[in-house]
């Protein structure tokens, strides 16, 4: 379980990103945070990955705890070998790399081998089409093949928690749709996720819990289809007046289905 | 004709021993971003430390202590100036490896005096002849240890963690370090590599046809410079293209000086730097680079 208290974070020593946000992410669940641009979403992750300091970023007070274990001010490699992996926003592919090869960048952070090439596996039976790719280079991947890549590469570590950067970001809604089903299926597979989006309609169809964040603090969370349903969420984030849910529905309609292999 | 393949071959004996240094720079460059220009202090104290160990313990472990130590030095800068002071401007770290450079070749200079140590290669300057076409065998040496360090090197890059590691962290740090890949670690290793590949190669600079080790060997990594940056300097197929060109044409310029006088005498001594001007005003980045040299 991830537990952050009253997390305060500044930018070089000025600029205020999280002032003072508590949320928790349980084992097992898929929990979304919600928020618009500059809403402190990748400060978030920042700050539970051990990447702030690469950007002057420095928590000032609060406490960043996984399993008990407090995450603050310890290294990134640390960090993923305690369980904890992010998916960068924008993909971030290492592009003159070859799939294969971003994969095994991905497992980098662990010597076993039998658990990488298990979790190799694991991610090419999730991901055929990359597995099809190897010897590309992930630079010539399509952005929903890359994103493919960028989530298959964080799996390569064995996450006990998943955190995922707006990996909906400038796809198609078709592929948008795949990227539920899929953090659905990893979820499944016993992987909890934390899920950063400013596509609340797909965040809050795989979510358990959500919270949304507003300019550096949480104002509003609770069960995700209960928030789905409330005005202010209907409003700010779906896109429809009060009383209108069918986005929500469709939503829900998405995420119970059953699921298809992702063969895009 | 013979002229030719002889000023050839020895050019890419003298290239190869520039690709080593040269690739130095490159991964130096690659893993920490910094531009070491304290390898012409490396070579210098690989090859004092080989004759200085030489008449003691001999030849081969005074050259595998003098490699070590001369690696020992990259460590040691890496992590007490490059990795403390990461986040400072990387220009600033490019300087202060200026610094270190001149502050070890004040020390070394006072130590050799002027001496020309020797540095006991168990070959002389006998010359190998292959048909009608000859280099010494100092020379013949250094490209067959180069070559093997070379392909080992470059076996390495492409196959092992430690290449997929290097390559990584040289394309996206950030990411890098989300994955789990030590950054330090990577730029720890790519200073020993570096400092240790410029020691072999103050090991072959300091032998025939060069008289022994005098500071004079210091001024090689300036003609290695032009080599890494024509390649590309974050590029090590291109550090090892630089290096060749660069060596190839020194010894021709040197060999044909009679009928390039009208370039003034000692034109080989600045050929490394026309050859450099010319490539990079066609291509600014380098032969093989991807970055923008600017950015340095
Ligand atoms: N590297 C940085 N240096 C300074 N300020 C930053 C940096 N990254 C983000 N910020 C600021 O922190 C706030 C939160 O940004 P961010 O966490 O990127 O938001 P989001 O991911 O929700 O768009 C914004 O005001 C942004 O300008
Ligand atoms: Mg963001």
């Amino acid at each position: 379980m991830l537990e952050v208290e009253d997390l305060r974070v500044t930018y070089g020593g000025a600029v205020q990103a999280l002032r003072g946000i508590t949320l928790q992410v349980p084992d097992g669940k898929v929990v979304a945070v919600l928020g618009s641009n500059g809403a402190g979403k990748t400060t978030l992750l920042r700050t539970i990955s051990g990447t702030l300091k690469l950007h002057r970023g420095k928590i000032e007070t609060g406490t960043v705890t996984f399993d008990g274990r407090s995450l603050g001010g310890r290294d990134a490699s640390r960090i993923v070998a305690g369980g904890v992996v992010q998916v960068p926003e924008g993909r971030r592919i290492f592009s003159r790399l070859t799939v294969e090869e971003n994969l095994r960048a991905g497992g980098m952070g662990s010597k076993d081998k039998a658990a990488k090439s298990a979790a190799q596996t694991r991610v090419y039976d999730l991901f055929p089409v990359l597995a099809d790719r190897r010897t590309q280079r992930g630079g010539l991947l399509s952005g929903g093949e890359q994103q493919m890549l960028a989530i298959g590469r964080a799996l390569m570590a064995g996450p006990k928690l998943l955190l995922l950067d707006e990996p909906s970001l400038g796809l198609a809604p078709r592929i948008i749709g795949q990227i539920g089903e899929i953090i659905r299926e990893i979820n499944r597979q016993g992987t909890s996720v934390l899920l950063v989006e400013q596509n609340a309609t797909m965040a809050l169809g795989v979510a358990d819990l959500a919270f949304v964040l507003d300019v550096g603090k949480v104002s509003l969370s609770g069960d995700a289809a209960e928030l789905a349903k409330t005005d202010a969420v209907q409003r700010l984030y779906l896109g429809h007046g009060a009383g209108d849910d069918t986005a929500v529905q469709q939503a829900a309609a998405r995420s119970t289905k059953t699921l298809s292999r992702w063969t895009a | 004709m013979n002229t030719f393949l002889t000023l050839l071959l020895n050019g890419l004996s003298l290239g190869a021993i520039y690709a080593l240094i040269a690739l130095g720079f490159a991964i130096i460059f690659k893993a920490s971003e910094v531009v070491s220009f304290m390898h012409g202090s490396l070579l210098l104290f690989g090859a004092f430390t080989i004759a200085k160990l030489n008449d003691s313990i001999g030849f081969f472990p005074a050259f595998i202590c003098g490699v070590l130590a001369t690696a020992g030095v990259g460590l040691l800068v890496e992590r007490l100036l490059i990795n403390r002071l990461r986040g400072a401007p990387l220009i600033s770290l490019s300087i202060l490896t200026i610094g270190v450079d001149i502050m070890m070749l004040t020390e070394l200079t006072r130590r050799i005096g002027s001496d020309i140590l020797n540095a006991g290669h168990p070959w002389g300057g006998d010359f190998v002849r292959i048909g009608g076409i000859g280099l010494t065998e100092n020379r013949l040496y250094a490209m067959i240890t180069a070559a093997v360090l070379i392909a080992l090197f470059f076996t390495a890059f492409k196959f092992s963690s430690w290449g997929v590691a290097m390559r990584a962290t040289a394309e996206d740090g950030e990411t890098a370090a989300l994955m789990g890949i030590k950054l330090g670690r990577v730029s720890a290793l790519a200073w020993i590599i570096g400092a240790g590949l410029a020691a072999v190669a103050g090991l072959f600079l300091v032998g025939s046809p060069t008289p022994g080790v005098t500071p004079g060997v210091h001024a090689v990594a300036l003609r290695a410079f032009p080599a890494a940056i024509l390649g590309g300097l974050d590029s090590t197929g291109g550090a090892l293209a630089g290096g060749m060109i660069i060596g190839i044409a020194e010894a021709m310029a040197s060999g044909y000086q009679e009928q390039l006088l009208f370039l003034g005498r000692g034109f080989g001594d600045v050929v490394p730097y026309v050859v450099m001007i010319l490539v990079l005003l066609v291509r600014p980045s380098g032969l093989f680079g991807t970055k923008e040299l600017t950015r340095v």
